[in-house]
């Protein structure tokens, strides 16, 4: 069943010119603004938006089923692009992420290369975004601009989502938060197409305040909602192919839905870092350099933080270091595989700022999760006897009804609680009553 | 007038009440999975209570969720349900456990309240304890009734019916007690619920049971009251409580507008799901006349049959006993056959060929003589003992000498039986590759026709509906749990019988090239493919497996005896003068009991069965060694698994003025153990272990699990901490570690994330560490000198001991986890020797450190030498062969050990690898294939074990005896070249 794999195919300079680089969505906002930067910078390159069942076929048929979900979606998603007609695939790479990190994640450009091999599309070229140095390619070179405008990108990202999240539940005149997302997504584009003085970091925040200033004159109808926040393996947490539509899911049960960022996943890389050194040692230069990086990004959440401040109609972004200080009688900040010590942060902030209904989202059998995601729950809830989390698996066989079954329980505790919150009359059980027949 | 509707997975349950509260009507009946018609039907029972009266209604349940989608009806979550229903009218219970159809949920009303419900990956239901009735071929009644006479309670797993089904089909092959699998089938569920639900709570207070299976089932009942400690007034099983949750859908009710009755049947009656969630498929065959040519095309690989009753002359007999179905075949001398026999097994074996046996000598008379007998399959050993056949036979060759028959150049063979899936590669004219299905993947025949019954078709009209369907629902290739809840999705939606038929089909041959084979194209399996075992009798089946795969089969018409076939073949090829089958005499006087023992001679505590024929004569089935059957044992082979055990426990350790000090002997400590106990000890700490691991240990600490999906080797883990604290250690050491030493062998050496922080969650879950110290600080062992800096912080900040005597303990500890490793090696060197020496063949086994543990291994390694392996593990090695590019990320040690060794088998002609994996373990999804990708090529055959809590070997004693006759058959092929 083996065939021989050849060698990794470089994405050369001379493909750079006229090659089609795809890869896959995980987040539309904020990938799509990535896409943009990416092609300021003279590439092609195309953001993967297919979301039908043949995606999860393809997977099944080119990896390993026992492998998790993403790497099943991801790969698939990208083969049956390739398949599609829609390319040249003598003319297409593909582009994925790489952590690096302990947890098979890091595996899955090697999976897709094998996958690759074996729909006979191995010269397809496969370029791994890391920020590592795991692998090179010639003709493609993370630049430090570009790495500004990623990181422009995610913040713009989790400003915008953070708003509308708030807003939409509550919107006067349906769809009016859509179209502002839409609105910015468009003027956001146009700027990272003109670049100059439209992508200095002082012109970003400007950007940040009036989008804010934008999102708060949607009018709005205030009204008791469940809120529920939703944590997880990074893709089935924001990608809808990975969680059957779960946001989508959650608003149309009536809830707001919180889904904490992806700056606090890249701190969290980051942080990992200076965590290694600290556990088991390191060289002092390195330490100061991953530092500096750290620092640049904790200043941009900082800056967000401060602009939601002047808005105190929106719930504010906690801060990384706070996060990680909830986190410490929970687990040491070793914990960096998969998304570690920060899943169970997040959960522990929603619960900390009043969101106690949680959906932990995962692939079925996810390593990391086992520990930091369903592993924590146990002590969350002693801690936190309020705390309302339903842990749901993903994978290609289970049925969305199971998984959407599971959440309306959660979401019924929720409601019960708000309705107690909002008629104080039905007093909280008490003290035991004589059994009544039936 | 207040109406509760609850519509679960199979049954639909309504209440009505009385404005006044009065209970005036109740009905409980099973759907089918004609969920809204038996809805409307029943709730049209209700119309002459109603006297014309407004009407509260809502709707619960599963099943009901959709369907009040679709219909927009009030709905309230089951769980939710039962909740109002025992606040109302058991305000006083402390917990409640319903389990369901399809469901099992779990309700903590005090000391915090909480509910859960079964993730996805979960038994223990009622549709579980039905599948197992089938299994055992007796109604779920039956089975309770059976459970009053239990004697022995065996361990079968119980986290989903596939699993148990391998536990427990191979103990009815040895010949169990129907009783005592009946007792021991509830107590799994109960284990289910405790493991899998409760999730580090303990069920205790006063406990409210509830649901069908536990108001039907007095001995599903007894073992929940046994395992939670119940007391008798502790335990309540209220009246009603399969109708609770519709009360509490009643009570929900109450607040809800009225409605009209004609409306909301109207209501029920019209709607149609809008949204579909399935997907549908073309079908498989475009016309009449196609089917008819493929049908024509595949009879044509048929065998001559005689007439037994007038044929005169010499015969073979074969026998395949499998997993389900017993399957005879008597060949005469020209490959004739005269007689054959296919049917369920009914969990007696010995009695059906006792049966047929005595029907063939009748018809045989005196005009056909049986020269050779054979037999092979699951129950090959039982058969064997019980009637004196002549030959056990293998059934991979069994087989191929089938398959060879129809098409000699076959170079792929297929097998999908009622328990199992089967491929063999042939290469050279012997079998080469073979795989089988695991535990997870057993979308079998047995599973076709479990659901054919549901639906209230026999297998062959269920079949036949599905070769003309229309539209076939698309039901994915997931183990059958996933697929039951596809298939009941595919039913809300309306999809007829004969789609699902199709559906279900499709899905068992995806399964089979997806899953178990692998392969991505008709390239990969071969030119000659022949296909057999019963399912294939399905000619859904078949046409969806050569539509998929886009090449032309060979389905022989006897593709259901092919093992028996095959067996007979082999009979004959022997050239037995005179059988030494049980003569017709003796067959009148057989008599057969079987009895349950545990044998008590080592650790495995293995499930003995012990069959008493007539004259006292025994046979022993269900253990690993010779030991208990009496027979002069093999001489001891080499064995470094044992070996690696024996001395990673014996390291010495007294106190030295420090006191106690706890280590769970588990995962990473399998590796680390001479470290930490060099270092410790002498920090002046005496060092004690949890102890060996084994079920009881287990089951200890099984109520703290909070993932039932992580490997066994974890969850093994909560039960050496409840040792530890059983032995009043109040100081336990147990550190983190993301980094594992870096030998060179990988681009990184990290540990697997649940190998790296189990402490963390050990800490976190089992309670009982509160009252002691829990070391679960980080280390990381690969940077010595970093080490020693951070280890004098840790030991000077809590026990005050100066660095001078950290920095010096390190050192020993370093040294001492070397030598081990340098001794590990040498024993394995001195194996490899005796090996050669003896010209005995020898097996790399290949996993995990832990893996040594024979709680994990059940012995593997002990089945391996007494089939004639010199065994050694993969550390041995692995250090022979210099680092190599993967085509994988190679970045965790254990892992990097694994290429490693497979590259050094590939150059080593006497040695075999055969990997260890356990369940559940993600990381091992990547390096399988790629272990098997340096071994193929390098001309060797590639042995997967997948290992869980069960303990049954029934499938990796036939996995290595397949290997053992490959072996002989590709040295022998040497031979003649």
């Amino acid at each position: 069943m083996s065939r021989k794999i050849t060698d990794r195919i470089e994405f050369t300079k001379e493909m750079k010119k006229d090659y089609t680089i795809l890869f896959p969505n995980m987040l539309p906002i904020h990938f799509e603004l990535i896409r943009r930067s990416f092609a300021f910078e003279g590439y092609k390159i195309e953001m993967m938006t297919d979301t039908d069942r043949e995606i999860v076929n393809e997977g099944l048929r080119d990896v390993h089923n026992d492998t998790c979900y993403p790497a099943l979606l991801v790969i698939g998603q990208l083969i049956h692009a390739l398949k599609s007609g829609r390319y040249d695939v003598h003319k297409t790479a593909l582009l994925i992420t790489q952590t690096g990190g302990g947890c098979r994640a890091s595996n899955y450009i090697h999976l897709l290369r094998k996958a690759l091999v074996k729909v006979g599309l191995e010269f397809v070229p496969v370029i791994s975004l890391n920020v590592s140095g795991l692998e090179k390619n010639s003709g493609f070179r993370l630049s430090i601009p570009l790495v500004r405008k990623m990181l422009n990108s995610v913040m713009y990202g989790d400003m915008i989502v953070h708003l509308a999240n708030q807003v939409r539940p509550y919107e006067l005149v349906s769809g009016e938060t859509d179209r502002t997302v839409a609105k910015w997504l468009d003027r956001l584009s146009g700027e990272f197409d003109r670049g100059g003085k439209y992508l200095r970091y002082r012109h970003v925040l400007d950007n940040c305040e009036e989008i804010v200033s934008d999102f708060e004159a949607i009018p709005i109808l205030p009204q008791p909602r469940v809120r529920v926040g939703v944590v997880g393996e990074i893709y089935i947490k924001f990608a809808p192919l990975g969680n059957n539509n779960l946001e989508e899911f959650l608003a149309s049960e009536g809830a707001e839905v919180i889904v904490p960022g992806l700056m606090d996943f890249c701190t969290f890389k980051v942080d990992n870092r200076l965590e290694d050194i600290k556990l088991y040692g390191g060289k002092k230069i390195k330490y100061i350099a991953v530092s500096f990086l750290k620092k640049i990004i904790i200043k941009a959440q900082d800056d967000m933080i401060d602009i939601l401040t002047r808005h105190p109609r929106f719930r504010k972004i906690a801060r990384f270091e706070e996060n990680k200080a909830l986190v410490a009688d929970y687990m040491g900040y070793g914990n960096k595989m998969g998304e570690g010590w920060l899943l169970t942060a997040e959960m522990l902030e929603l619960i900390h700022s009043g969101t106690t209904n949680i959906v932990c989202a995962q692939p079925f059998g996810c390593l990391p999760n086992h520990i930091a995601g369903k592993g924590m729950i146990r002590r969350i809830k002693d801690n936190h006897p309020e705390a309302n989390i339903v842990a749901i698996d993903y994978d290609p066989g289970a049925t969305r009804i199971n998984q959407e079954n599971r959440i309306k329980l959660m979401l019924s505790t929720a409601k019960r609680r708000l309705d107690q919150q909002s008629s104080p009359a039905i007093p909280e059980k008490t003290d035991r009553k004589e059994p009544v027949t039936l | 007038m207040i109406l509760g509707v609850d519509v679960g997975s199979t049954t639909v349950k309504v209440v009505l009440y009385s404005d006044a509260g009065q209970l005036l009507y109740k009905q409980y009946l099973r759907h089918f999975s004609r969920v809204r018609e038996k809805t409307a039907e029943m709730l049209t029972d209700c119309r002459p209570f109603l006297n014309g009266e407004p009407l509260r209604f809502a709707i619960t349940g599963s099943a009901g969720y959709g369907m009040a989608k679709a219909c927009d009806l009030p709905f309230v979550q089951e769980v939710f349900a039962t909740r109002i229903a025992i606040e109302k009218y058991i305000p006083d219970a402390d917990a409640v456990v319903e389990l369901g159809g399809e469901d099992a949920k779990i309700l903590f009303l005090t000391g915090g309240s909480e509910e859960r419900m079964n993730g996805s990956c979960a038994g223990g239901t009622g549709a579980f304890i039905d599948q197992m009735a089938t299994l055992l071929n007796v109604t779920a009644d039956e089975l309770d009734r059976l459970s009053e006479g239990c004697e022995k309670l065996y361990t079968i797993a119980s986290r989903c019916g596939v699993f148990a089904k391998s536990d427990i089909q191979p103990l009815l092959n040895q010949g169990a007690r129907k009783e005592d699998l009946a007792a021991s089938i509830f107590k799994a569920v109960v284990d289910q619920t405790v493991a899998g639900l409760a999730q580090g709570r303990r069920i205790q207070g006063k406990v409210v049971f509830l649901g069908g299976p536990l108001t039907f089932l007095k001995g599903l009942r007894l073992q929940f009251k046994k395992t939670l400690g119940l007391s008798e007034d502790m335990a309540v099983f209220p009246e009603n409580a399969e109708y609770f949750v519709a009360i509490g859908a009643a009570e929900y009710a109450k607040d809800c507008t009225p409605v009209e009755f004609d409306s909301l049947l109207t209501a029920l009656e019209t709607s149609v799901s809008g949204q579909t969630l399935t997907n549908r498929l073309p079908p498989l065959f475009a016309s009449e006349e196609e089917y008819a040519a493929f049908s024509a095309r595949h009879n044509r690989a048929t065998l001559p049959q005689g007439d037994i009753s007038t044929w005169s002359g010499d015969a073979y007999l074969g026998i395949d006993a499998g997993s389900t179905t017993t399957k005879l075949a008597l060949l005469s001398e020209e490959n004739t056959l005269l007689y054959s026999y296919y049917g369920s097994n009914k969990g007696n074996p010995v009695d059906i060929v006792r049966k047929e046996l005595e029907q063939i000598y009748s018809l045989c008379g005196d005009r056909i003589r049986i020269r050779g007998s054979a037999v092979t399959g699951y129950g090959e050993d039982l058969i064997k003992n019980a009637f004196s056949v002549d030959l056990g036979i293998v059934e991979t060759v069994a087989h191929y000498e089938a398959a060879k028959f129809f098409d000699p150049q076959v170079d792929f063979i297929l097998d999908i039986g009622g328990q199992d899936m089967k491929c063999f590669k042939i290469r050279n004219h012997a079998v080469d590759g073979i795989m089988l299905n695991e535990a997870c993947s057993s979308g079998c025949g047995s599973f076709v026709e479990t659901f054919a019954k549901a639906l209230g078709k026999d297998i062959a009209e269920f079949a036949r509906l599905g070769i003309f369907a229309k539209n076939p629902v698309d039901l994915g290739s997931r183990c059958t749990v996933f697929m039951n809840s596809s298939v009941k999705q595919a039913q809300k939606e309306g999809a007829e019988v004969e789609d699902i038929s199709a559906g279900l089909s499709i899905s068992v041959v995806k399964n089979a090239i997806y899953k178990v084979i692998r392969a991505a194209s008709p390239a990969d399996l071969g030119q000659h493919v022949v296909v057999q075992g019963g399912t294939f009798f399905n000619d859904a089946v078949l046409r969806s497996f050569e539509q998929e795969l886009g090449i032309e089969v060979r389905r022989p018409t006897i593709a259901g005896l092919m093992g028996a076939f095959g067996a007979a073949l082999c009979a004959k090829k022997e050239g037995f003068s005179q059988s030494a089958l049980i003569s017709p005499e003796e067959l009148a006087e057989f008599t057969h009991t079987a009895k349950a023992a545990t044998c008590k001679l080592c650790t495995n505590r293995c499930n003995l069965t012990v069959n008493t024929f007539k004259n006292g004569r025994k046979y022993i089935s269900g253990n690993r060694c010779e030991r208990p059957t009496g027979e002069k044992a093999a001489r001891a082979l080499p064995n470094l698994m044992e070996y690696k055990y024996k001395a990673l426990t014996s390291y010495p350790s007294r106190d030295g003025g420090r006191g106690k000090i706890g280590i769970p002997l588990g995962l990473n400590m399998y590796e680390n153990l001479p470290f930490w106990q060099t270092m410790l000890t002498q920090l002046g700490f005496e060092v004690v272990l949890s102890g060996e691991s084994n079920h009881k240990l287990y089951t200890k600490g099984q109520y703290t699990i909070p993932s039932d999906t992580v490997c066994y080797p974890a969850k093994l883990m909560h039960g050496h901490i409840e040792a530890l604290l059983d032995q009043g250690i109040t100081r336990i050491f147990y550190p983190c570690m993301s980094y594992n030493f870096d030998e060179g062998l990988g681009d990184n050496h990290y540990n697997c994330p649940v190998v790296a922080y189990y402490p963390e969650l050990l800490d976190a879950n089992v309670s009982r560490l509160k009252e002691v110290s829990f070391y679960r600080n980080y280390f990381g062992l690969h940077r010595p000198k970093d080490f020693v800096k951070h280890a004098s912080s840790f030991f000077g900040k809590e026990f005050g001991i100066p660095a001078k005597e950290v920095a010096r303990a390190a050192k020993a500890a370093y040294a001492a986890y070397d030598d081990f490793r340098a001794q590990i090696r040498a024993e394995g060197q001195k194996a490899i020797d005796f090996a050669r020496r003896e010209g005995l063949p020898i097996a790399v086994v290949a996993g995990r450190p832990y893996h040594v543990d024979p709680e994990i291994n059940h012995g593997i390694d002990r089945l391996l030498t007494s089939l004639g392996f010199v065994v050694i593990t993969e550390d041995c090695v692995a250090d022979r062969m210099p680092k190599k590019s993967r085509k994988v990320l190679n970045q965790w040690t254990y892992h990097s050990r694994l290429y490693n060794a497979a590259d050094y088998v590939v150059t080593q002609p006497d040695m075999q690898l055969v990997q260890l994996v356990s369940f559940g373990c993600g990381i091992d999804a990547i390096t399988t294939d790629e272990v098997r990708a340096i071994l193929e090529p390098g001309g060797k055959f590639y042995t997967q074990l997948k290992i869980d809590e069960i303990s049954n070997l029934g499938a990796v004693r036939i996995r290595l005896r397949s290997l053992v006759a490959a072996m002989a058959a590709k040295k022998s092929e040497e031979v003649a070249e």
